[in-house]
């Protein structure tokens, strides 16, 4: 049975209530809730919520924002709890995302990296316009085991597959999963590629990410 | 020509253009430059482009200056010459217009959310969107032309920088409807039509979009709410999917012109295309109003 304060603080991740969940999240330690539960009980089922009414049209972008932002006010306070209790968060996967070489969107890789990190991954942002190069060092960096590609061009989408092949040239192309993203692509274009997989919006993201990682 | 707001007013329909950016890729230009940065050191594919549409019908052309304000240019390192970009792409689609078309400046999004998502103000905005605005009007456009949009707020600024600029010069502006007839920042037709018409915008409508389907919806929202408004409808030919290694986008010109028919049924007075759309659409476009 799911105490008060961790309905509350659900329902506040829904809601996109940062300040709010921030202050449960202090109560729900005082009142002797141990951060994991609080995390695993309240804010991830919560993030799914949000999730599943982006999916619907509920929810649009600011929405998914305000909701990731409320996450991150919960967890400005768990997270110092876990280090003193010597606990860690689950965490999924280490996931490198950028938008390809030649192409400046970044509101949609944004998203997907926001929404990543609040399910749970280890999130390296390392922006738009980022050279090829640039992915592989950071791959080997982090030992990541995700790449995430975001292109919004017709044209800067064939990056995506020079990043492919140089992380093959590399050697890194079976320690990590590809998933590509952006307006023009598709499930046939990352077929064509060599990618492991599409997701249309941010919250696909989340679920072909861990899809393929195999975590529930 | 007679005066853009006389036109409008006349019910005639105005054909637009097409695509600016896949036009100029296939005319060379590299993968990731933009056209702005581009069009300085190579105007004549850029005119090309304008006279393709003007000869296919277009009488309204839009400026090559989609991601022509200082927030995008600053990404090349191009923030120092908006003014000069903005007049250049002017008298570049003046020239290919030959009288034959109006020539509307183009003002695209900032690509930054704006406060409480993002950092920048709404005065920041519409600072940002009045330098743009303004160096267009000076540069002699007949209208501006703003388009894309997703978030009312930052639509909102693009027109008070239009309104500051000129209280004479019309405005158009459309945002992009995406799944759920919603923009991606939630937005509502009949809420953007409301926000646009009171804020005096002389026609408004949509823009690039998820498929021509869901643009025939937009738009009978926005007729319904306001029956006697001027629409703008310039929607992506279709969606894209790959056919071997290259975008496709499935409409083909008779099927735009088609929809183009049920669009000016529903109070459309401007119609032209967006992505994947071609000098064949906008002929095709030309042919059915003709």
């Amino acid at each position: 049975m799911m105490s008060d304060i961790l309905k509350q603080l659900h329902a506040a991740v829904i809601a996109g209530e940062r300040e709010q969940a921030n202050q449960l999240a202090a109560q729900a330690l005082e009142a002797g809730i141990a951060p994991l539960t609080a995390i695993e009980e309240a804010l991830s089922p919560g993030m799914q919520v949000v999730g599943e009414r982006y999916e619907s049209g509920e929810y649009f972008i600011p929405d998914l924002m305000m909701s990731a932002e409320a996450m991150k006010g919960a967890m400005a306070v768990f997270e110092p709890a876990l280090m003193k209790r010597k606990e860690q968060r689950r965490v999924f996967g280490t996931v490198v995302i950028g938008t390809v070489e030649g192409d400046i969107h970044e509101i949609g890789k944004s998203l997907v990296a926001t929404m990543l990190s609040a399910g749970g991954f280890e999130v390296h942002d390392l922006g738009v316009d980022v050279p090829v190069q640039k992915f592989i060092e950071k791959v080997r960096e982090v030992d990541a085991n995700v790449v995430g590609l975001s292109a919004l061009l017709t044209t800067t989408m064939r990056n995506q597959e020079t990043v492919i092949q140089t992380l093959k040239e590399a050697g890194l192309r079976q320690q990590v999963k590809v998933i590509i993203g952006g307006a023009p692509t598709s499930q046939g274009w990352a077929e064509t590629i060599g990618a492991d997989a599409y997701a249309e919006n941010a919250n696909e993201a989340v679920s072909v990410v861990k899809e393929l990682l195999g975590v529930k | 020509m007679e005066a853009f707001l006389k036109r409008l007013g006349s019910g005639r329909i105005i054909v637009a253009d097409g695509a600016m950016g896949t036009m100029l890729q296939a005319a060379g230009m590299p993968v990731g430059a933009s056209p702005e940065s581009w069009m300085l050191e190579n105007p004549d594919p850029v005119i090309n482009v304008h006279r393709a549409y003007v000869e296919a019908g277009a009488e309204l052309i839009l400026t090559c200056t989609f991601g022509g304000n200082r927030t995008r240019l600053e990404r090349g390192g191009l923030a120092e010459r908006v003014v000069e970009i903005n007049q250049q792409a002017v008298e570049i689609a003046r020239k290919a217009a030959d009288d034959k078309a109006y020539v509307a400046g183009d003002i695209g999004p900032l690509g930054q959310f704006l406060e409480p998502l993002g950092k920048m103000s709404f005065e920041q905005a519409v600072e940002i969107f009045k330098e743009q605005t303004t160096a267009l009007f000076e540069a002699g456009v007949d209208l501006l032309y703003i388009e894309t949009m997703s978030d009312l707020n930052e639509l909102r600024a693009a027109i008070e920088a239009a309104k500051q600029t000129s209280t004479e010069v019309p405005i158009c502006a459309t945002m992009s409807f995406e799944n759920h007839e919603r923009t991606n920042m939630g937005v509502r037709p009949e809420q953007a039509a409301q926000m646009m018409l009171s804020m005096g915008v002389d026609a408004f409508g949509a823009n690039c979009g998820a498929t021509l389907e869901m643009t025939e919806k937009v738009v009978a929202k926005m007729h319904a709410s306001f029956l006697e408004a001027s629409l703008v409808v310039k929607p992506n030919a279709g969606k894209p999917h790959m056919e071997g290694r290259g975008v496709v986008y499935d409409a083909t010109p008779r099927d735009m012109a088609e929809y183009a028919q049920k669009f000016a049924a529903m109070g459309a007075r401007i119609i032209g295309g967006c992505c994947g759309s071609t000098p064949a659409h906008i002929a095709a476009i030309a042919q059915a109003f003709k």
